[in-house]
Order: structure tokens, then C-alpha cells, then sequence
């Protein structure tokens, strides 16, 4: 169970972590359909940056956990960086957005694809040492505890092989949401997405408000990129998130665009993803019998899993959801 | 004097025209943007000299006619019949992608997933090519039924998109997405375990066999005398002549009217007795059939291998249908020429991997940002069009107006040039 809660943990922080990222550029208006690419890109700026420190041994592995906030917040920063590309295009030269995301969906594994192998001549980069366990995974010996001490269920699960970014992730989830839905700037970026020209009419600047939200956007889709290959691929870049990016869209679209349901949402989704991944190693009631892999299914079934359900998901939800009004038309003041 | 520069003005001022400048320029830019990478990276990385650099950028625009080095290392450039033979070759299956998608774009809908329809319309394709014994049937019957499963796979798994959006209202582009992954895992699943696999060659099971191992495979009809050490077919041929069928298709039948009318507006169309619901379901068919299409003639080639398990990444001739469409302004018989020009990028990159320190990947970064310019080449033809007009008149740049995404469904096709023509 132990293992079940922490794979499915893995999987689910990065998904809530980018839904929020659609959630912000869409209340403000944008279609981020680029969240996919923007991963992609947040993923290799993270582990080339952590490349180059590591190299010029500017941390030891005592400071991994400092080094993987740094880290971060970088991946962050050219997530926002790289969506600027979007916002230009469908702000200032209001472009179809969604030819937009593609294109950035395109150039993200282009221009990563071609760094990694001018950088490491191969089509991955990894750590320049030691692994993503090693380094940067919280362990209970980290809190004081010693290395046979039993912690209990929720000490074995939340305090030992566990990661400070799904921490981090899942508090910066809470704050974000209640600045969205419980203060003044939340409310006028969420009027930008439902009737733009009524926010123009009371003063607020909608472009401005479009920018932030796509640049918020963006900055959590790099840092979700980051975390997904931090927890999931061991801390290298292939140039592909495993269409990450897209569920996390759907995640949004499932969670009909408010916090709580996304979060719930991704969190299914990590289950399923989970399946897919370690469905063999999986032991639900703890009595040594992996049931999943004695029924002996093709992996390839739990797989697509995630993505039927997806469907299947959309298929009983999308009646009733609720996007808002105003997405994926651009603002033109001239109009009304 | 009037009269004397009235029909090049005339050919100016034709809408087509200046969708082929400006996806020219959409060219220029991206070829240029490249170029750009080419030389900060050549200027900053240790490895790669100021010459190496400037090769970089000279393959780049003309790989095409790269001959290799000569014996003093210098790079040679000429008429390369092979280089030109691949480009036609590699042309076929993008062409036909390019289609899949244009049809959509044209029909109001955005076909993304052309990977998830290409390896459909492959695993059925390979499975009839490999599987109906060349013994008892004519290869050419073989091959045309080949050709008919990878259509028609295409074709049904196109469908499941346009179902979801018509009935249940799902936007096809998160649905197109998921049918790909989807479409990844079951293709994996299928040849997981199957004897198709080509295990003769040394052993190595990675791949499905060519259809040549069943005495199956496209005509060359001559081509290959034209232009020989190519792998170019006539499949080439094949993909034109579809191009031509859909021209004819959406441009000048009622079907193919109804079909756009119900991308322009979809309530409009439903109003005017069109039955929109059916009209989305039959366009995403056919842009699944031509995917398929797609597939089935570049393994049917007999001179290409299958890596079977893909569940990891999809096809990238699904998704390079996109600017291939992109760039003809969804014009099927633009699209021959917009998918020869991707294929020829594709040769420059492989002649800047095997020629240069740089790799294939700098082709992607032009495509990328063909498409991004193609995102806002309406801004870009207004460009074109306000500087005439301030030419002839003094008046200021009109400012953008609203007439993209104003349905809030948020995916619109590029313009509709062609109707327009036609009308």
C-alpha cells in the first residue's frame, strides 16, 4: 500500500501541478495547448542546469534538497520564458492559438533534442553523477531518524523515499488556487476568460491580465516538467514527457476547470498511470501475491489505460462542463 | 501605363498569390531562424569551427543538392539524382498526411491525430501485405487489398474522434490525442507477440519484416531508371493523384460543400439542412483514410522496416502533416508542393548529420517555427496587403480584425482560400 500511495503520488504531482498550469491560461482567456511542450523544455532546462552544477561541483550531495528547489524555480522561470512565445502570438498578434501550442508543442523536443546532442552527443542527458535517488530523494535518516527505526504507515509513506517537490507542488497548488478563486487579482484574471470586454469596460488592462495568466501558466508547466523528470525518469531528458502534458489538459477538462475536482482528477490519473507502470511490482493487500501480474495481461493493456479512461471520462463529462466563455478568441478592443 | 501593368498587378492582388508570399516568407523566416541556431551554436561550442558553422548553414538551404566532400574535405554541391529520388519518396507519405489534415482544417476541424491514423492504417497494411499467401493470390491483388485494410483502418480510427466530437461534444483535438496513444499501445500490442516479426535478418526482432519477404511491393514504373540509387516509387504518383481526387472532391462536388459549409458554421450548415452531425464523422473519416493511405504506401514500398514497438513515440509523418497543410493554406494541390519542400528539409538534416558536427534535429526547429509563423500568417498577409495599400493610398495600417476564433470553439482552420477562388 505503501508503495501503491507513492508511485501513485509520483505520477499525480506533476498532472495537478500543469492542470493548474491550463487552469491559469485558460481563466485568463488562453488556450494553453502548449503545456505538453513547455514540459518538455522546464524538463531540460532542470536536469541541464543540475548538469552544469553538478560539473563545476557548486553542490555537494548533502545540499540536494536546496539544489532541487533552485532548481525549480529555474525550470520555472524558462517555462515562463519559453510560453512568452504564446502569449506573443496569441495576445499581440492574435494568432490561432492552437496552431500556436502546436507549433510550441513542436519546437520544444526540436530544440531540445538538438541541445542534448550537441551537449552530450546522444539522445539523452542525464546527471553528471551520482542518481536522482542518491541525491535528491528525502529518506528518514534525513529527519533523525535512524536507518532501522519503523515510522509507522504514514511515516514509511510520507517521510522516507518521498521527494520535497511533491510537497512543494501541493502547497503551491493550495496557494494558487485560493489566490484564483479567493482574491481581487483572481477574480479579474477569471473575468478576462469569461467577458473580456466587460473587464476592459471597468479598467482592468486585459491584455496585461492575459500575459500574466499564460505567464503563471507557463512558469508551472516548466516547473511540472522539471518534477516529472526529477520523480519519474530519474532525472534526465529525452526531449518527451509521454503526452504529460496532454493529460494533464484532460485532467483540467475532467475537473471542469476548479481546484478541488482537478485535484481529485489527477489523482485517478496517477492511479492509472501507476497501473501502467508498475502494475507487476504491485501488492494491494500485502499478502506477497502480485495479483495484477498473475492475471497476466499484456503491459501494453495498462498502458493505453490511462488514455481510454481519458475518453471514456470525457465522453460522460463534457456535456455538462463549464469552460470558460471566453477562451481561444483573441481580445480586440475595436470589437464588442 | 495603366494597362500595361494590369495583369502582374492583377496577379498580385489575387488572394492565392499572397497566401504563396506569405507562406514564403513563413520559409524564409524558419529557414533563417535556423540558420541563426546553426551559427550561435557553431560560434559557441568548442567543437564545431567557424567553417563548420557556415557549411551548417549552407546545407541548410541547399542539402538538397549535396553531393558529400571532396577529397580535400571542402563540401561539393551538384545534381543529386538519390537526394532527389528520396525526397520524392519521403514526399509521399507526408503529402498524404498533409491532406488528412488540410481536409479536417477545411472542414472546420483539427486532425492532430494523424500519427494515431498512420499506425493503424500500418499495422493493418503490413498484416494483408505479409499474411495472403503470394502463392495462391497475384501480388498486385495482394497489394492493392493492402492498400485498401491500411485506408480503411485509417479510416475507422479517424472516425472515433469524429464520433466523440458530433455526439458527445468532445473537442477532437484532446480526443485526437488520446486515439494516438491509444493507437501507440494497440499496434504495440498486436505485433508484440507476432510471428510477423522479422526475426531472418541476424535475429533481431525490433522490427516487422518488409513486404518484400511476401513478393509484395509498389511499382517503380520507371522511376527508378530517372532516378537511380533512390528508394523513389510510384507511390508518389499514388499520393498525387489523391490530391488531385480531394481538390475535385471539396471544390467541386456538393458533398464536398457541405462539408466545408459545416466547418464555416456549423448551425448555419445544420439550418440549411445539412446534416452537420454526419458531415463531421464522414470528414474525420476521410482525413483517417488518407493517413492510412499514407501509411500503407510508405510500407509498401518494400525497402522500409516497421519498429513495432512504439507505444513510446508516435510517427513523426503524422504530425509534419500539419505545416505540410499549414503551409498550402490547405489547398490539396498546394499541399504536393508544401509536402515536397518538408521532405527536402528532411534530406538537408540528414545530409547536416552525416556532413557536419550538427544533427538532424535542426529540421525540426524550422518546421516548428513554420507553423508558429503559419499561426499568425493572416498578420503576415495583412502585412503584405497594408503595404500596398499605404503605397497607393497614404492610409495607416488597418489593425487586426477579429475574424479568427470567433465561434469560441477556439479551433479554426486557416482561411478558406480556395472556396473563395472557386466562388
Amino acid at each position: 500500500m505503501t508503495f501503491l500511495i507513492q508511485q501513485t503520488l509520483i505520477y499525480a504531482v506533476p498532472l495537478l501541478i500543469v492542470a493548474l498550469a491550463g487552469v491559469f491560461a485558460e481563466r485568463s482567456g488562453i488556450i494553453n495547448l502548449a503545456l505538453e511542450g513547455i514540459m518538455i523544455f522546464g524538463a531540460f532546462v532542470g536536469v541541464y542546469f543540475i548538469n552544469i552544477v553538478q560539473r563545476n561541483h557548486l553542490f555537494t550531495m548533502k545540499q540536494g534538497q536546496l539544489l532541487v528547489v533552485i532548481t525549480m524555480l529555474v525550470a520555472a522561470a524558462f517555462g515562463a520564458l519559453f510560453s512568452l512565445l504564446l502569449s506573443f502570438a496569441a495576445i499581440n498578434l492574435k494568432a490561432d492559438q492552437t496552431i500556436g501550442g502546436t507549433a510550441l508543442n513542436m519546437l520544444a523536443p526540436a530544440i531540445v533534442l538538438f541541445a542534448i546532442n550537441v551537449i552530450a552527443q546522444q539522445n539523452v542527458l542525464g546527471m553528471a553523477e551520482g542518481d536522482s535517488g542518491s541525491w535528491f530523494m528525502l529518506k528518514k535518516t534525513d529527519f533523525g531518524f535512524d536507518r532501522t527505526a519503523d515510522l509507522g504507515f504514514f511515516g514509511n509513506t510520507f517521510l522516507h523515499r518521498v521527494y520535497i517537490s511533491t510537497y512543494i507542488c501541493i502547497a503551491l497548488f493550495i496557494i494558487l488556487s485560493i489566490i484564483l478563486y479567493k482574491t481581487k487579482f483572481g477574480l479579474r484574471l477569471r473575468a478576462c476568460g469569461e467577458n473580456p470586454q466587460a473587464a476592459d469596460s471597468l479598467g482592468i488592462n486585459v491584455y496585461k491580465m492575459r500575459y500574466i495568466g499564460t505567464t503563471i501558466s507557463g512558469a508551472l508547466a516548466g516547473l511540472g516538467g522539471f518534477v516529472y523528470a526529477l520523480t519519474t525518469a530519474n532525472c534526465s531528458s529525452t526531449g518527451d514527457v509521454a503526452g504529460f502534458g496532454f493529460l494533464a489538459l484532460a485532467v483540467m477538462i475532467f475537473g471542469n476547470w476548479k481546484p478541488l475536482n482537478i485535484a481529485l482528477a489527477s489523482f485517478l490519473f496517477g492511479l492509472f498511470k501507476c497501473l501502467a507502470a508498475a502494475y507487476a511490482s504491485i501488492d494491494i493487500n500485502g499478502d506477497g501475491v502480485y495479483t495484477l501480474a498473475q492475471i497476466n495481461i499484456s503491459p501494453n493493456f495498462y498502458r493505453l489505460l490511462p488514455y481510454l479512461i481519458t475518453l471514456i471520462v470525457l465522453a460522460f463529462t463534457s456535456k455538462s462542463s463549464r469552460a470558460p466563455k471566453a477562451e481561444g478568441i483573441p481580445y480586440d478592443k475595436g470589437s464588442r | 501605363m495603366n494597362k500595361k501593368e494590369s495583369p502582374l498587378k492583377r496577379l498580385w492582388n489575387k488572394d492565392g498569390t499572397k497566401s504563396i508570399v506569405s507562406s514564403l516568407i513563413s520559409i524564409l523566416i524558419g529557414m533563417v531562424v535556423g540558420g541563426i541556431i546553426v551559427l550561435i551554436v557553431g560560434l559557441t561550442n568548442d567543437t564545431i569551427s567557424v567553417k563548420g558553422a557556415f557549411e551548417g548553414i549552407k546545407l541548410i538551404f541547399f542539402g538538397i543538392l549535396s553531393t558529400g566532400r571532396d577529397a580535400a574535405g571542402n563540401l561539393t554541391f551538384g545534381f543529386s539524382p538519390v537526394n532527389l529520388g528520396n525526397m520524392l519518396f519521403r514526399a509521399t507519405p507526408i503529402i498524404l498526411t498533409g491532406l488528412s489534415v488540410a481536409v479536417a482544417f477545411k472542414t472546420g476541424l483539427f486532425n492532430i491525430g494523424a500519427s494515431g491514423q498512420y499506425l493503424m492504417g500500418t499495422a493493418a497494411t503490413l498484416y494483408l501485405a505479409l499474411t495472403i499467401p503470394t502463392s495462391s493470390v497475384p501480388a498486385w491483388l495482394v497489394w492493392i487489398i493492402a492498400f485498401a485494410g491500411g485506408i480503411i483502418a485509417g479510416a475507422l480510427w479517424g472516425a472515433i474522434p469524429g464520433l466523440l466530437k458530433a455526439h458527445l461534444n468532445i473537442n477532437e483535438v484532446l480526443a485526437c490525442i488520446m486515439t494516438n496513444w491509444i493507437a501507440a499501445n494497440l499496434v504495440t500490442w498486436f505485433f508484440e507477440s507476432s510471428p510477423l516479426r522479422n526475426s531472418m535478418d541476424y535475429g533481431k526482432t525490433g522490427y516487422i519484416q518488409k513486404t518484400t519477404a511476401n513478393a509484395v511491393s509498389t511499382a517503380k514504373l520507371g522511376l527508378d531508371r530517372i532516378f537511380p540509387g533512390s528508394q523513389v516509387n510510384a507511390g508518389i504518383l499514388i499520393a498525387i493523384l489523391l490530391a488531385v481526387l480531394i481538390y475535385i472532391l471539396m471544390s467541386k462536388t456538393t458533398l464536398g460543400f457541405e462539408l466545408k459549409a459545416c466547418g464555416s458554421n456549423r448551425h448555419a450548415a445544420k439550418y440549411a439542412g445539412i446534416k452537420d452531425k454526419k458531415s463531421i464523422v464522414l470528414s474525420m473519416a476521410i482525413a483517417g483514410a488518407l493517413s492510412g493511405a499514407a501509411a500503407s504506401l510508405y510500407y509498401l514500398s518494400g525497402n522500409t522496416e516497421f519498429f513495432w514497438s512504439t507505444y513510446q513515440s508516435l510517427p513523426a509523418e503524422g504530425f509534419n502533416g500539419i505545416p505540410v497543410a499549414l503551409l498550402a493554406y490547405n489547398n490539396p494541390i498546394g499541399v504536393i508542393f508544401s509536402g515536397c519542400f518538408m521532405s527536402m528539409l528532411n534530406i538537408a538534416g540528414q545530409q547536416l548529420k552525416t556532413l557536419t558536427a550538427y544533427n538532424e534535429y535542426i529540421t525540426d526547429i524550422i518546421i516548428a517555427a513554420i507553423v508558429y509563423l503559419s499561426a499568425f500568417s493572416l498578420f503576415i498577409k495583412m502585412i503584405i496587403n497594408g503595404r500596398k495599400k499605404r503605397k497607393k493610398e497614404e492610409v495607416p495600417v488597418p489593425t487586426a480584425d477579429s475574424d479568427i476564433g470567433d465561434d469560441g470553439a477556439g479551433i479554426k482552420p486557416a482561411e478558406d482560400q480556395e472556396g473563395k477562388e472557386n466562388s
